[in-house]
């Protein structure tokens, strides 16, 4: 409740000790003693004695205090100096960091948001980003408030990590194979197989969506939509066959030649090998997961839900389910992180993921799924307004396990 | 082309006013039976007192001018219509937009000179706060409709700007000359191009004409289009239209950097009206050949409606949204350090050296200094047209930019914003325009005469 931003009564980029001050001021009575005590501990620039300012320069580091009560605890930064900084708060043995803000450019300010455990502590700034940086003592004391553990269980975390790894390298493995199906059944003519094909061997692309498309120059060639395209950019990868296999919303649509599948079907099962090598070495981060799996949300928000990723096969809601196994899959494997530090986000998270999948099971049709044509406006909305209701806290993911 | 360079365009008001010379052969306000006036309520020191002339433009005395004249006076309720350029281009940005554009229904020529005129007349009269027509809107025959609407009748002028574009469709319609025009369209007024991502809805892009109206009172702007587009009617029809609600560009150094729906500081490196050199080289079309020798001195409006998939930006965390921009949103200083006017350092390294500024950040895709010097004067506003049939709002950015040259100024800029700009994955363009701004008409002139001698 202490200077949470919300509550700022003055709309300013900064916080001012004034706002913090008024929010004490229109408290209601039960809470009046909290704000009391708050006030009598004050220590801090705000009169919040969890929220410390850091003036750091290329040869100072001035903390506002050196102590502040155990719970969330908010340094903000800002760079006097001429050279992009960092700053930490390290465990006592000085090695262990409990959290960090870089790559702060001169004259810029960055709040650290942590959880800290009563201890002894050492804050640093590290101008130039080199060296041991400049220490201080920081002394964090027993405010008696239950505490969420201090940063995430290592040991939990490279599991996720590795689960994680292997989850997308088993995905690009299928992907491989399944492509070379779809290909070799496209080439030879078969379009009733190749069509029964193409959103089956997509699923696997989509689970996967957010680590595929960060290989920059890898998917523009395999997953470029027809609008996507810019002058004189030749249109190569999934989307080009799916409209030689779905033509009939293209206007006066000449079919591909034998001789051109060949040569697009070519291109994506080289294009699926060379993602297939470059995921074989990737390991993973915890935000990295988290955000992968926010990003997945995003995708299903900005291109299934609205029908425009399949334009021509209108197969959106497969990779709608593609989308939402893959960010399961990343939720899931952060989830024992997860449950130690936001044991509500958990279940927010895991509520939104049931919703979800209870509104696309009504629209399964064999193995599959019915073509997004046949999805009435009022159905579109309730999967959009399901995609927003977890896609809230499931943003919120990043920010509780790292 | 400025005789003063030092002189804000816009405010340079010539010793004529255009008001003063309608004041003489119309009905004024005053004789009105409503007894409502609305230059009447300026508010200002010298409407009234000092007469018609002295009442526009109040904050701008003939004494302001010769003693300061680079510095645009606070308190000014109104713009000139009649000069060398349009106003609503270096005009400090208003707080409202009602844009607007047309069809010709009529393939007379004559036609199209005199809704010029009577666009010309009645944005003459508008602009100082005045009625559309010259009995108003509670005069004229009893058993005739009046003139004016009467929704902006006790509003002040309210800066109120209207600024007249040609499309590319008036020279030429499906290789139609219509009005004998084709011969004098400019090589560089052609439909923009496809851009990648770009889902462009017919009813919202183009138009034979087109009309910009600031102000900052948005009543005042709507009143202004709806009183054009009702003596339009019969030659030329309203084709489509936007509003927006809040300025995100400041074309003065006088104005604060508004934010755009992304919360971000929005057109802070914009060209502003005390640059005058800048404007020559990037906003004002020059002297060249004699085909389009009527824009000298016009520029040319690039129009965009762009949607922000503001619910998925807003999941997005702050590290990720200033990655994006490449500034602070705090601030709007760059990442590699300053404050919001410092140039970004796009060398400066952070930790694993990678640059500060990443390399799809917004900010390094457009910055001159990465499109070859390339600057434009933007003019946007946010704009939430209701929601969209998915639970979320129908809202973005509707981008006014003027240049002198589309293409040179704004295509290559604008293709690789859309082949590799982070912020393009939040954004979807969904209506284009391209419009040619002739310059200012002189007081008795219209807006686009050159054209037609």
């Amino acid at each position: 409740m202490t200077g949470h931003h919300a509550d700022r009564t003055v709309r300013s980029p900064r916080r001012t000790g004034l706002a913090l001050l008024s929010v004490c001021a229109v408290l209601s009575v039960p809470l009046l003693s909290a704000c009391t005590e708050n006030v009598q501990a004050s220590s801090g620039p705000d009169g919040n004695p969890r929220a410390m300012s850091v003036q750091a320069t290329d040869a100072g580091c001035t903390v506002s205090t050196d102590t502040a009560p155990s719970g969330n605890l908010t340094f903000s930064v800002t760079n006097g100096g001429s050279k992009v900084t960092e700053f930490y708060l390290l465990a006592s043995d000085g090695l262990r960091i409990l959290g960090e803000v870089e790559n702060i450019g001169p004259g810029l300010s960055r709040d650290l948001v942590l959880t800290a455990p009563p201890g002894s502590y050492f804050t640093a700034c590290k101008p130039g980003m080199v060296g041991d940086g400049i220490r201080s003592a920081f002394a964090v004391s027993d405010s008696g408030e239950a505490l969420t553990p201090a940063g995430t269980d290592s040991q939990l975390v490279e599991t996720a990590n590795k689960n994680y790894a292997a989850y997308v390298k088993d995905q690009t493995e299928q992907l491989v194979s399944k492509t070379d199906a779809f290909t070799a059944a496209y080439v030879a003519g078969d379009v009733a197989k190749a069509r029964a094909l193409y959103p089956e061997t997509r699923v696997h692309w989509e689970r996967i969506e957010t680590v595929a498309e960060s290989f920059g120059d890898l998917d523009p060639k395999m997953d470029l939509r027809e609008a996507d395209l810019e002058p004189g950019q030749k249109w190569t990868g999934w989307h080009r066959i799916e409209k030689d296999l779905w033509p009939a919303r293209a206007k006066g649509y000449t079919a591909l030649t034998k001789a051109e599948r060949k040569t697009y079907a070519a291109d994506l099962v080289k294009n699926t090998a060379t993602l297939e090598s470059k995921v074989r070495t990737l390991t993973f981060t915890a935000d990295q997961i988290a955000n992968g799996s926010r990003g997945l949300l995003d995708e299903v928000a900005t291109g299934k839900v609205t029908g425009e990723e399949e334009y021509w096969s209108r197969t959106d809601l497969w990779d709608f389910q593609a989308n939402v196994d893959g960010a399961r899959v990343g939720f899931e494997g952060l989830r024992p992180v997860l449950k130690q530090q936001d044991a509500s986000l958990d279940t927010e998270i895991d509520e939104g993921f049931t919703s979800l999948q209870k509104l696309l099971d009504q629209h399964r049709s064999g193995d599959g799924f019915v073509s997004y044509d046949k999805l009435t406006k009022a159905e579109v909305k309730s999967l959009s307004d399901a995609v927003n209701a977890l896609a809230e806290p499931l943003s919120r993911l990043t920010a509780a396990v790292v | 082309m400025h005789p003063d360079p030092s002189s804000a365009p816009d405010l340079a008001v010539p010793d004529h006013d255009a008001a003063t010379v309608l004041e003489a052969s119309a009905p004024t306000r005053q004789a009105s039976q409503s007894g409502v006036s609305r230059r009447g309520l300026l508010g200002v020191a010298g409407a009234g007192a000092v007469g018609v002339g002295a009442g526009l433009a109040s904050g701008l005395g003939i004494g302001t001018r010769e003693s300061s004249a680079a510095q645009p006076a606070a308190d000014v309720q109104s713009y000139p219509f009649y000069g060398e350029h349009q106003a609503g281009i270096v005009t400090p940005a208003q707080d409202r937009l009602h844009f607007a554009a047309f069809d010709m229904v009529s393939e007379d020529r004559a036609d199209l000179i005199s809704l010029l005129q009577d666009w010309t007349a009645a944005a003459a009269r508008m602009t100082q706060g005045r009625d559309a027509g010259p009995f108003g809107a509670t005069s004229g025959p009893y058993d005739a409709p009046p003139d004016d609407t009467g929704e902006a009748l006790g509003l002040p002028p309210s800066k109120l700007t209207i600024t007249f574009g040609l499309g590319p469709s008036l020279f030429r319609l499906a290789g139609q000359d219509r009005y004998g025009i084709a011969e004098r369209q400019p090589a560089a007024l052609r439909r923009l191009p496809h851009f990648p991502g770009d889902n462009l809805d017919a009813d919202r892009s183009d138009g034979d004409l087109c009309i910009q109206a600031c102000s900052d009172d948005p009543q005042v702007a709507v009143h202004a289009v709806r009183n054009l587009a009702r003596i339009a009617f019969g030659r030329a029809a309203l084709r489509w239209s936007q509003l927006g609600f809040g300025r995100t560009s400041s074309t003065s150094t006088t104005q604060a950097t508004a934010r755009n729906l992304f919360g971000f500081k929005d057109g802070t490196m914009n060209l502003k009206a005390e640059e005058p050199s800048l404007l020559e080289q990037h906003v004002w079309v020059p002297a060249g050949n004699a085909r389009e020798s009527w824009l000298t001195g016009g520029s040319y409006l690039v129009a965009r409606r762009i949607n922000m998939t503001i619910e998925t930006w807003d999941r997005q965390p702050l590290r990720e949204q200033e990655r994006v921009i490449g500034r602070s949103k705090a601030e709007g200083a760059p990442l590699s350090g300053g404050g919001e006017f410092s140039q970004p350092d796009f060398h400066l390294t952070g930790s694993g050296e990678q640059p500060l500024i990443a390399s799809n950040a917004h900010v390094r895709l457009t910055h001159p200094d990465n499109n070859g010097g390339a600057q434009m004067l933007r003019r946007g506003y946010n704009f939430v047209d209701g929601s969209n049939g998915l639970g979320r709002m129908d809202a973005g950015l509707f981008f006014l930019a003027y240049v002198k040259d589309p293409r040179t100024h704004y295509i290559p800029v604008q293709t690789k914003i859309a082949r590799g700009d982070g912020l393009s994955e939040y954004l979807q363009h969904t209506g284009s325009g391209l419009f040619a701004v002739p310059p200012g008409a002189a007081s008795g002139g219209y807006v686009g005469q050159a054209l037609f001698a």
